[in-house]
């Protein structure tokens, strides 16, 4: 006890400092040298750990930051541990400089007052970032505000197996239409697995005419008019379904299997790289292919935020901006390395860096970023709330 | 002090039911043979010496050894050696180690192998200290028991049909090392047999048991604790 | 010495040990149950956890389930049972049926499961055994055959899990009784062997296996791994949404959880109750058709029932494990394939590090939970052997309460409970939890073979001069090594196969290959669920094999133990 009340006389006069300032990138950087940042993300993938680890061998060359990887199994436990420092009272130095976040996580820490920023409009690489056709200034429909950076993107494409079915589906009444001419053809992940909720968010996204209506949270007033066209498409969609709706998939990846068996044509994902990964591991077929709708379907980004108690913030930046640089943004759409999407506009990057991009080799099964056109933004996830318990009451008991 | 067996006024009951009741003493190198059919509490007696009797019986009375009152010492303190009509080597050790495991403690590695030798020859056994006593002849094992319970330096030896397993033939050679090595130790013997030829052949004193019927089994059910 | 000392609460201890998380469970379940939960900051009595119950979509339905499944393949794998002995106890089918489904008891659910849904699955390799020849099918079927909405896919799974159990507890039943005489008679008087063993035999078996048949019913209706595996979902019995309840973040659901808890309880209890009067009314009837002195006209059409059904169930759980072998290393694996395209044993290396790891946490929580429950089985035999320290007739049933209480019951009481006095759940928890369920199968397995033990042996170490310390640990112990080596495999595998206890008490953290497989299931990657699987199987089996082979190795040069 007595070392660290020394420890803490003795840092007193640094944690006086201001927090830097973004703005002043030369100062940053400057800051930053020789700061260890330690990175609070979800440990559950060998590709994703080896690429955090690239990630900490590149800053480490160019700017001299250590970063230290804080492998989560769940990120509300990252949230859990800054809202107890701040009740504790500890609003310096705290554990975690960042955190791999999204949406409900976000939410709740900015609304609690426990990130720092604006900071990640003023990075030097976001003048690349896809601020038109990704959803990267609001996270689930909640406004960012630049208090945390996109870094990768995820959005719903159909995987379909061309063995079976000729062409890609446009829109979700084609899907309707195939599930009607060839029963036991399609199903979806059981909600509330996210995937299914993701699927019914989708269905509804498409079937709308305008689905701005979905940004606002939903009220009793508008939520049985908004949600009646679902309704009507999943009464006449469930008997067509996979075992007539009677059983589900559990997951996403159980899909797979059932293409890989015959049982199905087409699943959903919200991983345009999945298919090619999963050809790689012999769960599919390799005449798997996918697709996207033609109004474009759902997205989301990954983001990192830096807790308000970082005691490196500097080097949290830094590291955000790397993970926004052309050359760390290839990398991660390498399907062999990560196969994560891109939050870059093709259109803002030089010559060089595009010519990067394009020579990936996505895989045989993945749309390039210009085939995944326009990302629809997610609903406000009221929305999904009781969507999700409305589908449990009328679809989730099988007669 | 007196040495000997000395069963003072032993009365065994189980209920209402007197089973045994018992006054002798037993003089160093005699044998107090004890008779009656199978099935008449003989081996109840035993399990009373022993400190093994179960606790649906009611004992009375004292035993003493070699002058010390051993009525409620613990079993592996009384040294009694015992033989019963099965050989009980422990299966799982060599014959050597079935003798090694009799032998007071004490000595080094080397001079305790060569005590068990030393034993294993006397009754003609040489060499067999690595066997596997499941190999050996009813003879053999009965001749190795003997000398397993001689190693531990009894007081005084409790025989319970030892001899009735064995053929006729061996029967007598076994029954005539195990007196002569019983009277070379100067032990008192008590014999429990059902058998007129062990009792003439021991030669000493006579208890005649009433036909009773406290199972045998029964007697010996509790542990030695 | 100090262990002398010990030794006469080591039976104490063992009951509180066992029983007490169960009642201190059931106790954290009544609690939330009526509302009160103070780390939510939720205080009752209120009826409102029952209304959420009751609330449920689907509620119904799931109840449903748990009490016909349960029922129905308690039914089942005792039928079966009864039918494989009366029919051919004696016989060489008989030995091989033993011989074929003995194994299984070590079988985890979980894997059983697995196999079993592999083997029957539209797109299953019976289906691929034949197709397209004989079935013309180029895709699997649109058939409802696993997760279908009566649980008949359940049903048979745990009747193949659970009929091996009760096979063995019968075999150590029938050996007390002179069952071999009782049927000469039987037949002499122109019975057959069906009717002559049902008539003569069963009677009194049946006492015997009367706690075993109430473990196998309560767990059937409890359930979670085997429901999440191979039941329905739309909606999926009551076990599996009281655990789904539990594992949500939003602590006010631990209260529906408890009630719903509370409601399984009843279930399993009302179930037990229909059953005890099942049993008067057939011990009713039975002994008018005892009376009535019919020989059985039916004898053959059982004796085929019990044959075909005990070796269907046997091929069964043989082949589900080898279709996870095969699967484990398999290729693209199209349908209607009988093999896979090529193998490959990427799946092994891709999946190394996570098995390597909830195989160490496997081994420890294992061999912590069966070392414990083994000494504190040995400390009560002992003291039981040494002071007369028996507990009692009464200590039979006290030893299955912990198996007949379902798990679902009294568990996410003990989660909640533990949550409430500020215990972090993790490994040293979960090995206590494991102890609850792996002692009584220790006891069960260790106390016939100890009690069994030539006592003589004892008095004549003793009168070597032998204390009672070094009888039990030079001579008992060794002696019995082979009996304590497979009370340990028995409690190594009942603990391996463990999922409701690690994954509940564990709070979702402790990972071991049980949890890891069953979580898989939900991914359906048949890959990773086969060497999941296989590897949890091995874990559970290999302490078998070790358990014979170990004493046959030390004890090579020992006759007399060869058969003991």
């Amino acid at each position: 006890m007595k070392r660290l009340a020394l420890l803490a006389a003795l840092l007193a006069p640094l944690s006086a400092l201001a927090d830097p300032k973004p703005a002043d990138w030369d100062s940053v950087l400057a800051e930053a040298r020789g700061q260890t940042v330690y990175w609070d993300a979800w440990g559950g993938s060998t590709t994703t750990n080896d690429f955090i680890a690239w990630v900490g061998e590149q800053v480490m060359a160019d700017y001299g930051v250590t970063l230290e990887h804080v492998k989560l199994t769940d990120t509300a436990d990252a949230v859990t541990r800054v809202l107890s420092e701040k009740q504790a009272g500890q609003n310096d130095k705290g554990a975690i400089d960042m955190i791999w976040i999204n949406g409900a996580n976000f939410a709740s820490m900015k609304e609690a007052g426990l990130l720092f920023g604006p900071f990640a409009e003023q990075l030097p690489n976001w003048a690349f970032v896809d601020t038109e056709g990704k959803t990267v200034q609001t996270d689930f429909t909640v406004p960012v505000e630049g208090y945390e950076s996109p870094w990768a993107m995820a959005q719903v494409v159909f995987m379909y197996d061309t063995a079976r079915l000729d062409t890609p589906l446009g829109s979700m009444t084609a899907l309707l239409d195939l599930s009607v001419a060839h029963p036991g053809r399609f199903t979806y992940p059981q909600p509330p697995d996210f995937l299914g909720t993701t699927f019914l968010k989708q269905a509804l996204v498409d079937l709308l005419p305008d689905p701005t209506v979905l940004s606002e949270p939903a009220s009793d007033a508008n939520y049985d008019a908004v949600t009646a066209p679902l309704w009507a498409y999943l009464d006449k969609l469930t008997p067509t379904l996979w075992r007539q709706g009677k059983a589900y998939p559990a997951t996403g990846p159980a899909q797979l299997q059932l293409i890989a068996d015959g049982e199905v044509d087409l699943a959903i994902s919200f991983s345009p790289g999945e298919a090619t990964a999963a050809i790689a591991n012999n769960q599919l077929p390799d005449t798997v292919r996918t697709f996207v709708l033609d109004k474009g379907t759902i997205g989301n980004a990954s983001f990192v935020a830096i807790p308000y108690n970082s005691g490196a913030k500097a080097g949290a930046m830094v590291v955000a901006n790397f993970l926004l640089s052309p050359a760390s943004q290839a990398r991660a759409q390498d399907p062999n390395i990560l196969g994560y999407g891109t939050v870059l506009a093709m259109d803002k990057l030089s010559a060089p860096d595009r010519a990067a991009f394009d020579s990936l080799d996505l895989g045989i099964a993945t749309l390039t970023p210009d085939q995944l056109g326009s990302v629809q933004a997610e609903p406000h996830p009221s929305w999904m709330t009781r969507i999700a318990e409305d589908w449990a009451k009328r679809y989730g008991v099988a007669q | 002090m007196d040495k000997g067996l000395d069963l003072r006024g032993v009365t065994i009951a189980k209920g209402d039911r007197t089973l045994i009741s018992i006054n002798r003493q037993i003089g160093p190198g005699d044998v107090l043979t004890i008779m009656g059919p199978s099935g008449s509490g003989k081996s109840t007696l035993l399990a009373y010496l022993t400190g093994t009797l179960s606790t649906d019986f009611r004992a009375s009375g004292q035993v003493w050894l070699d002058g010390h009152d051993i009525t409620h010492a613990a079993p592996y303190r009384r040294r009694l050696g015992i033989l019963f009509q099965d050989d009980l080597l422990f299966p799982h050790m060599s014959v050597g180690a079935n003798l090694a495991f009799g032998l007071r403690p004490g000595g080094s590695r080397a001079e305790r192998a060569a005590r068990v030798d030393a034993a294993l020859a006397e009754v003609g056994l040489d060499g067999f200290a690595d066997r596997d006593p499941a190999t050996l002849s009813g003879g053999q094992k009965a001749r190795v028991a003997l000398m397993r319970m001689l190693l531990s330096e009894p007081c005084a030896l409790l025989l319970d049909e030892p001899f009735s397993r064995l053929d006729a033939e061996l029967r007598v050679q076994v029954r005539d090392m195990v007196f002569a090595q019983a009277k070379a130790r100067a032990l008192p013997v008590l014999l429990v047999t059902h058998d007129a030829m062990d009792r003439d052949a021991a030669g000493g004193d006579v208890f005649l048991m009433d036909d009773v019927e406290a199972g045998p089994d029964r007697a010996t059910a509790r542990p030695p604790g | 010495m100090n262990r002398r000392r010990l030794l006469p609460f080591v039976p104490m201890a063992t009951l509180v040990l066992m029983l007490g998380p169960v009642l201190a469970g059931l106790w954290g379940t009544i609690l939330p149950a009526f509302g009160q939960l103070s780390a939510a900051g939720l205080h009752g009595p209120s009826l409102d956890p029952f209304r959420m119950v009751f609330a449920t979509p689907g509620i119904w339905q799931s109840i449903r389930l748990s009490v016909t499944t349960g029922l129905l393949s308690a039914l089942l794998s005792l039928g079966i049972v009864i039918l494989i002995f009366a029919g051919w106890s004696g016989t060489r089918s008989f030995r091989l049926l033993e011989r074929l489904l003995s194994p299984f008891l070590a079988v985890p659910h979980a894997a059983a499961a697995f196999g079993l849904a592999f083997l029957i699955a539209p797109s299953g390799w019976i289906a691929r055994l034949l197709s397209p020849w004989a079935t013309g099918w180029g895709r699997p079927p649109d058939w409802l055959i696993v997760q279908d909405p009566w649980g008949l896919c359940m049903v048979a799974g745990l009747t193949l899990k659970e009929m091996p159990f009760l096979l063995l507890m019968t075999l150590a039943a029938v050996g007390q009784t002179d069952a071999i005489r009782s049927m000469a008679v039987a037949q002499a008087l122109g019975y057959g062997r069906v009717s002559g063993w049902i008539k003569t035999v069963l009677p009194r078996v049946y006492p015997q296996i009367r706690l075993p048949v109430y473990v196998v019913l309560a767990y059937a209706m409890s359930v979670v791994d085997v429901a999440i595996i191979l039941g329905p979902s739309t909606p999926a019995p009551l076990s599996v949404l009281i655990v789904r309840w539990m594992g949500d973040p939003d602590l006010a659901l631990r209260l529906r959880a408890a009630a719903g808890a509370l409601v399984q309880f009843g279930l399993v209890v009302m179930a037990l109750g229909l059953w005890r009067m099942g049993e008067a009314a057939v011990g009713y009837f039975g002994s008018m058709w005892l009376y009535h002195g019919k020989r059985g006209r039916y004898d053959l059409v059982g004796r085929s029932f019990g044959l075909v059904l005990g070796g269907i169930s046997a091929l069964a759980i043989l082949g589900g494990l080898v279709v996870l072998a095969v699967w484990s290393f398999a290729g693209f694996w199209g349908f209607p394939d009988l093999l896979p395209a090529e193998l490959t044993l990427t799946n092994w290396t891709r999946h190394s590090a996570g098995i390597a790891q909830a195989l160490t946490e496997t081994a420890l929580i294992a061999s912590a939970a069966t070392i414990i429950s083994l000494v504190l089985a040995l400390g009560c035999l002992e003291a039981e052997y040494r002071h007369g320290l028996r507990i009692g007739s009464r200590g039979l049933w006290l030893l299955y309460l912990p198996l007949v209480i379902p798990q679902t019951a009294f568990l996410p009481g003990l989660q909640t409970l533990m949550l409430g006095f500020g215990v972090t759940s993790g490994q040293g928890a979960v090995i206590l939890a494991h102890v609850v369920f792996v002692l009584p199968y220790v006891f069960l397995s260790l106390g016939d073979p100890f009690r069994a033990w030539d006592a003589k042996m004892g008095v004549i170490a003793a009168a070597l001069g032998a204390g009672p310390d070094r009888v039990l640990w030079a001579v008992r112990l060794p002696m019995l090594l082979r009996p304590v080596l497979t009370a340990v495999a028995v409690g190594i595998a009942v603990s391996v196969g463990q999922y409701l206890p690690t994954l509940l008490i564990g709070g979702g953290r402790v990972a071991t290959l049980t949890t890891e497989a069953v979580a898989l299931a939900s991914g359906g990657d048949r890959r990773a669920i086969a060497v999941y699987g296989l590897m949890q199987t091995g874990a559970a089996l290999i302490p078998f094999a070790l358990a014979l082979l170990v004493p046959a190795l030390v004890w090579r040069n020992r006759r007399g133990l060869r058969h003991g």
